[in-house]
């Protein structure tokens, strides 16, 4: 601990590591810490006796949920979208050799009391209970639109200006019926809450695309998955920086972020030992999340709450097909809210949990002070809960760039379905801290002998 | 018909004990007196031909410095069919560290793990501080493979890689636990290839 780092990296969240290791390639000298004795912070995925220890501090886990070590429980709901920004981070930096993928099986959606299939393919698409005749004609103009647009060629734009025209615009112009906006907006584009309608269309678009071109690449859904858990991902990263240099310590308490009387950013103190180095990177938690602000800076703000129930059920969900690994959106207009409703669900296919049983989290943005009432139409939808692991968390955003005081703090995780915004906040943190934007290199080529 | 089987092989043991140089003997044959702490390479592979019909394929994981201060990730362990531990004959204490290692392996890794004890630095015998009998003991009471090697001359190197690649099961896929016999046997998706028969970006809508 007396060597002088480039960058201390604070936390191995998902986040973290993807910077961790995007830095060491780039030459830094980093020192990567976190005061947990596991990977993966808030994006950590837990073994029964960490899940335990973290949610029921005085129970061992009961016995007939089988072998501990077959467990690795996501502690944030999120899956892979298949043709995102953060696969070609994976593709780019060759971490993919560590990790192994596989598809959830389904997206659904959820309307006028039941959950029907996200249609991915055309054949899918005619036999959907989501639309009628009409409607799926309509439907049909709108998405050759979107597959026609081109920026260069007005010819396609049928006199929509994407960057003008708000997305209700947009689904008047082709007449689309409230459900099937509810459908598009929350299923496809993946909006949490209808704001995006009175905005200009084009992230809009871009979504749509996003999702349609991630549903093309594997078939069954527009998501993947690593196997052993969303976990593996900041481990994966966190290798690479290994590999690149950084130094690891995991299991180290984290006391304070000191700094010079300018306020400029000096070490960090773990106990009586200060490691100096010249920037600092780390989540909120290091940094004053949570806790009562005495005299010192206030450095991250909170922007919301999220709820999340961790539940384990003993059979698919019902209305999936009995499918393996699933995603249901339930529209806040649906159940009349203002953010909708996710569930995701992983089970033994993926190496998450023991054979037959199935973990499904069911999330969405605090919006009441009673917020497991909030989450009840999700959790009506799983059947018979075997066991339910109920955390409120809070997100916090930081309050500066960090370009003054070389302190630069990440985003906690959001309530989207995906990893999209996490990449979002690693290209603006790399941009605080490099001052360029993010270009990714290709590694290079392993030896083989 | 002749096979390829492919296992994962992960090396522990303390800092400087000689691990990487010891695959770096046994992929490259080279030696460095002054090699550095692990930085860039660490993921090797190298082949073993046991007869006419069979070889074996190591995909080999280096510690890359993540054991320094116990800190090695549980995706090191996982799916790992065999493991090198290294102890420097001329330490004592390594010894101790490679025994705490193993245990960590019979906790982490799949039961089925083939584990070998390497006694590196065997050319600096003049030095020694565990002796032969003490290590083989040991070896013999946990169902160890145990070799003492040099990664400085190659004495013991070949042979001991050799002797692991016999070991493993030459049948059946190597682990009960989802272990890959071969990367072509990889069973999920494969994110650097694009989708046989759908188009490249902005691929319209299905519906």
């Amino acid at each position: 601990m007396d060597e002088e780092y480039d960058v201390i990296v604070l936390g191995t969240g998902l986040t973290e590591c993807i910077l961790s290791g995007l830095l060491s390639v780039e030459g830094k000298k980093v020192l990567h810490m976190d005061r947990n004795d596991y990977y993966g912070g808030d994006s950590a995925s837990l073994n029964l006796t960490q899940l335990y220890r973290k949610f029921r501090p005085d129970q061992t886990p009961a016995a007939e949920l089988g072998r501990d070590r077959d467990y690795a429980v996501d502690l944030i709901p999120k899956f892979i979208i298949a043709s995102g920004e953060l696969t070609r981070i994976l593709v780019h930096t060759d971490v993919t050799r560590y990790l192994e993928f596989k598809q959830i099986a389904g997206s659904f959606v959820y309307r006028d009391g039941k959950i029907s299939k996200v249609p991915s393919t055309e054949m899918e698409a005619v036999k959907s209970p989501l639309m009628g005749l009409f409607e799926k004609r309509r439907a049909k103009k709108f998405f050759e639109f979107l597959q026609g647009w081109k920026d260069e060629d007005p010819a396609t734009h049928q006199g929509i200006d994407l960057d003008k025209d708000t997305m209700k615009v947009v689904y008047e112009k082709f007449g689309l019926e409230p459900g099937t906006q509810d459908f598009i907006g929350h299923a496809m584009a993946l909006y949490l809450d209808d704001d995006y309608k009175t905005k200009p269309a084009r992230p809009a678009y871009e979504r749509i695309v996003l999702y349609t071109s991630s549903m093309a690449r594997y078939g069954k859904s527009p998501y993947i998955y690593p196997l052993y858990g969303l976990g593996e991902l900041p481990q994966a990263f966190a290798r690479l920086s290994a590999i690149y240099g950084g130094t690891y310590m995991l299991d180290k308490p984290i006391d304070e972020i000191v700094t010079d009387a300018s306020g400029k950013f000096v070490g960090v103190r773990s106990g009586n030992e200060t490691v100096k180095a010249k920037a600092v990177v780390g989540d909120p938690s290091y940094f004053g999340a949570g806790k009562p602000i005495e005299g010192g800076k206030l450095r991250v703000v909170e922007e919301g709450k999220v709820i999340r129930a961790i539940c384990f059920l003993k059979h698919p969900i019902p209305g999936t097909d009995d499918a393996d690994s699933a995603q249901i959106i339930i529209p806040q207009n649906q159940v009349g809210r203002r953010n909708d409703i996710y569930i995701a669900m992983v089970s033994s296919t993926h190496n998450v949990c023991a054979k037959d049983v199935y973990v499904a989290i069911v999330s969405t943005i605090v919006e009441t002070d009673r917020p497991e009432q909030e989450i009840l139409p999700g959790l009506q939808l799983l059947g018979t809960i075997h066991d339910k692991f109920v955390s409120v968390s809070s997100f916090y955003a930081p309050t500066s760039g960090g370009e003054s005081d070389q302190i630069f703090i990440t985003r906690s995780y959001d309530a989207t379905s995906h990893f999209e915004t996490v990449v979002d906040d690693v290209q603006n943190v790399w941009k605080r801290i490099i001052g360029k934007d993010l270009v990714l290199k290709k590694r290079e080529v392993e030896l083989e002998a | 018909m002749s096979k390829q089987l492919q296992f994962k092989l992960v090396l522990l043991g303390e800092s400087a004990v000689g691990k990487s140089s010891l695959v770096l003997r046994f992929v490259k044959d080279q030696f460095d007196d002054y090699r550095e702490s692990t930085i860039g390479a660490a993921f090797l592979t190298q082949t073993v031909t046991l007869d006419d019909q069979t070889t074996v394929k190591f995909e080999i994981w280096d510690t890359a410095g993540q054991e320094r201060y116990k800190s090695l990730a549980p995706m090191y362990y996982r799916n790992a069919n065999c493991a090198v531990v290294v102890y420097d004959i001329t330490q004592a204490a390594s010894l101790e560290k490679a025994r705490s290692w193993i245990r960590e392996l019979q906790r982490q890794a799949d039961p089925s793990i083939v584990i070998a004890l390497c006694g590196n630095k065997a050319d600096l015998s003049a030095r020694r501080q565990v002796s032969e009998e003490e290590a083989k003991k040991y070896a013999e009471e946990e169902g160890l493979m145990w070799a003492e090697t040099s990664a400085k001359t190659g004495e013991g190197v070949q042979e001991i890689f050799t002797a692991i690649a016999k070991k493993l099961p030459q049948n059946a896929p190597p682990s009960a636990r989802g272990g890959r016999p071969g990367t072509s046997a990889r069973t999920g998706v494969d994110l650097t290839k694009q989708a046989t028969g759908a188009p490249g970006q902005n691929e319209p809508c299905n519906c």
